[in-house]
């Protein structure tokens, strides 16, 4: 499907309606739907809910765009609602965090091997590394906690094998900061992959603060705790590739292209087609945001919205296992770090750095602590003797079979 | 260390703060609904959402969902064994409760179990690893054990009394999946049912007993510490049967001149009709 952002118009913003029952659609089937149909679900939900945080900012220093953004950010949480309630019930906390780091592996990678900007595309694959981890952190939890295997979410699209160890992932926040790209001189695909991962990671950072707490364990408690506050890196990184200097309503209308092109990526490569639906209609609803963004950028600036928007669309995000490409940055990367806005090695890391991490590990890492020797297996890693509890003391020597 | 529940400090009922209580009321006189209707109001939602629902999956063969659903609960069960070990740890026993040896000697044989099953479904053609249907739903009923069994705030005996909700699980779902194994013709495997039958029996009986006794009562047949002998938990006056069926009062009546045996002697294929069926 070819789409136009400057031409075409989508549905008008007076004709984008909802009601209750629209809104909370029956979900996508945990155990039936490809795994990817989650991936996609949990982005939109990021990306929807970066529309709103970027729209109540701008109202709070934008007095005469407050009535423009509260009429858009009403259907955006709206659109927010429809896709997050598309997470099933029996989908517990813990099985939507794996969901989550799937997201922050697959889209991530795939946006680091499109990326035209090199230096950009190596602060993706920093950053892909590290939620790489977590995966695998967040799957011995699961296993540990729960006896469950992640695998059943993951269906075996991406590794369950660590990545850069979150106990190292902890940085000054000085070093976590990056060189922004220059609006004037960017791609369109580098300010669209900026906003869909900075989108990404903040809705992660989020959903990780908010479900952290409601753990009983205080394993789980603490992993949740040490992950969130990698997140947190991680948007501050993110968030700091995107332009300062761009204007409020430039980067208006780039969250809005962001999410046509999020939602067209989506009609791509969506396999239900009962949620592919859900993608076309807000496809066409973001378009008409274009379009109405578009028109108040060119009244109130006097500047062509061709000066921000491609008329053309870049590749879709590939919602595809990226396995090999992720394997080969984690053999070639994995010992990076940061110093300030650049890229070293871990030998050349700043003493703040090293300062703050033997600070935030002095007591252990939860990280560490919960992956202990973990070696992710089909069907759990009870399925390994050696990885049981020992027996040596059971008097046990019946056999159920 | 303390095994019983603390005392003295809940602020959850109204007595706790009969002042505010009271004022709590008054602004329910104030401030009514908002719109009318009762409790009724949820059950059309969840029935309009449910005759246009898709249900939980497809679901495959009778015997290898439920052979993954025992997989499933058996791994979650080991789980709870091994956090029931850091339990015995960090509060110690009590009189008549359970040794570190007891509580693996179960683990021990839930590991077993697990293996047991996993071979199981490999012979059957099966891919043990996939989350059926019925295993899905049986983590998403027991989900609550986990978060008991993982919390430090709760005790050896209050862990116990999530124990024994997985044990009863047990005993009733592997009474069930020999059934269905017997059913599809496949004898050995409802034999070998059976030997983790015995265990699930053998579990439940020591869990219960030691419970019993942290609670300070007599582990006796009669208080729920032994299963009863014909397995029949309901009493003459329940108004269903082990089964499920509601009993009629002709039927109760005609249990009692039979000397109080139970109404179930019979399966429920000899009864003429299942009008009753709940």
């Amino acid at each position: 499907m070819a789409i136009n952002l400057l031409r075409d118009s989508g549905v008008p913003l007076e004709q984008q309606r909802f009601t209750w029952r629209d809104l909370v659609q029956a979900p996508y089937n945990k155990l039936m739907d490809d795994a990817f149909t989650r991936v996609r679900v949990i982005l939109m939900n990021g990306i929807e809910s970066e529309a709103l945080r970027f729209s109540h900012a701008c109202a709070r220093m934008n007095a005469p765009l407050q009535r423009a953004l509260a009429q858009v950010r009403r259907i955006e949480q709206h659109q927010q609602t429809m896709v997050n309630w598309l997470n099933p019930a029996d989908q517990d906390p813990l099985e939507t965090t794996i969901g989550f780091e799937q997201v922050a592996i697959e889209v991530t990678a795939s946006v680091a091997e499109k990326e035209p900007d090199p230096y950009l595309a190596q602060v993706f694959r920093f950053g892909l590394l590290e939620d790489f981890d977590h995966l695998y952190r967040y799957s011995a939890l699961m296993d540990r906690l729960q006896g469950k295997d992640a695998n059943a979410l993951v269906q075996s699209y991406s590794d369950i094998v660590p990545g850069r160890p979150t106990v190292i992932e902890h940085r000054d926040p000085l070093d976590d900061l990056r060189k922004p790209y220059d609006r004037r001189r960017a791609a369109p695909l580098t300010k669209l992959h900026a906003l869909t991962i900075m989108a990404g990671e903040h809705q992660t950072h989020d959903y990780y603060m908010t479900i952290g707490p409601m753990f009983a364990d205080p394993v789980a408690r603490q992993v949740y705790a040490e992950i969130a506050s990698i997140e947190e890196q991680h948007v501050t990184q993110y968030e700091s590739i995107i332009d300062p200097n761009e204007t409020w309503l430039e980067k208006w209308l780039l969250h809005e292209a962001t999410e046509v092109y999020n939602y067209w990526s989506c009609v791509e490569s969506e396999e239900n087609p009962r949620i592919r639906a859900i993608w076309e209609r807000f496809l066409d609803y973001e378009l008409g945001h274009v379009r109405f963004v578009a028109r108040l950028f060119e009244e109130t600036e006097g500047r062509d919205a061709a000066e921000v928007l491609p008329d053309r669309m870049p590749e879709p995000i590939r919602y595809t296992s990226h396995r090999e490409f992720v394997r080969e940055t984690l053999r070639r990367e994995l010992t990076l770090s940061a110093a300030g806005t650049e890229f070293v090695d871990r030998e050349q890391e700043t003493e703040a750095t090293r300062a703050y991490r033997d600070q935030m590990n002095s007591e252990g890492s939860p990280t560490e602590t919960v992956a202990a020797g973990y070696v992710w297996r089909p069907g759990t890693e009870l399925t390994d003797p050696a990885a049981r509890v020992p027996a040596t003391s059971s008097k046990s020597k019946r056999r159920a079979a | 260390m303390r095994q019983s529940a603390r005392q003295g400090s809940n602020r959850t009922g109204i007595m706790a703060a009969p002042e505010r209580a009271k004022q709590m009321v008054e602004a329910t006189r104030e401030f009514p609904p908002s719109s009318p209707g009762d409790a009724l109001a949820i059950a059309e939602v969840r029935i309009a959402y449910a005759q246009e629902g898709e249900g939980m999956g497809e679901t495959p063969r009778l015997l290898m969902d439920k052979l993954g659903e025992r997989l499933a609960f058996e791994h979650a069960g080991a789980r709870l064994y091994e956090a029931l070990l850091s339990k015995h740890r960090a509060y110690g026993s009590f009189e008549g409760g359970p040794s570190g040896e007891d509580v693996l000697h179960i683990l021990t044989e839930e590991y077993e179990h697990a293996d047991f099953l996993s071979g199981a479904i490999k012979n059957l053609g099966g891919d043990p690893t996939a989350l059926t249907p019925a295993a899905d739903l049986a983590l998403n009923i027991s989900a609550g054990l986990p978060q008991v069994l993982s919390d430090p705030r709760t005790n050896l005996l209050q862990s116990l009394e999530a124990i024994v909700v997985a044990e009863l699980a047990d005993n009733e779902c592997w009474t069930t999946l020999a059934q269905f194994a017997s059913q599809a013709g496949q004898d050995e495997l409802a034999e070998q049912c059976g030997v983790a039958i015995e265990h699930e029996r053998d579990h439940l009986r020591k869990v219960r007993m030691w419970i019993a006794a942290g609670q300070g009562r007599e582990a006796a047949a009669g208080d729920g510490a032994e299963m009863p002998e014909d397995e029949y938990t309901f009493s003459e006056d329940s108004p269903v049967d082990r089964e499920g069926y509601v009993v009629s009062e002709e039927e109760r009546a005609e249990s009692r001149e039979t000397g109080g045996q139970p109404p179930t002697g019979t399966s429920g294929k000899d009864r003429p009709a299942r009008r009753d069926r709940k």
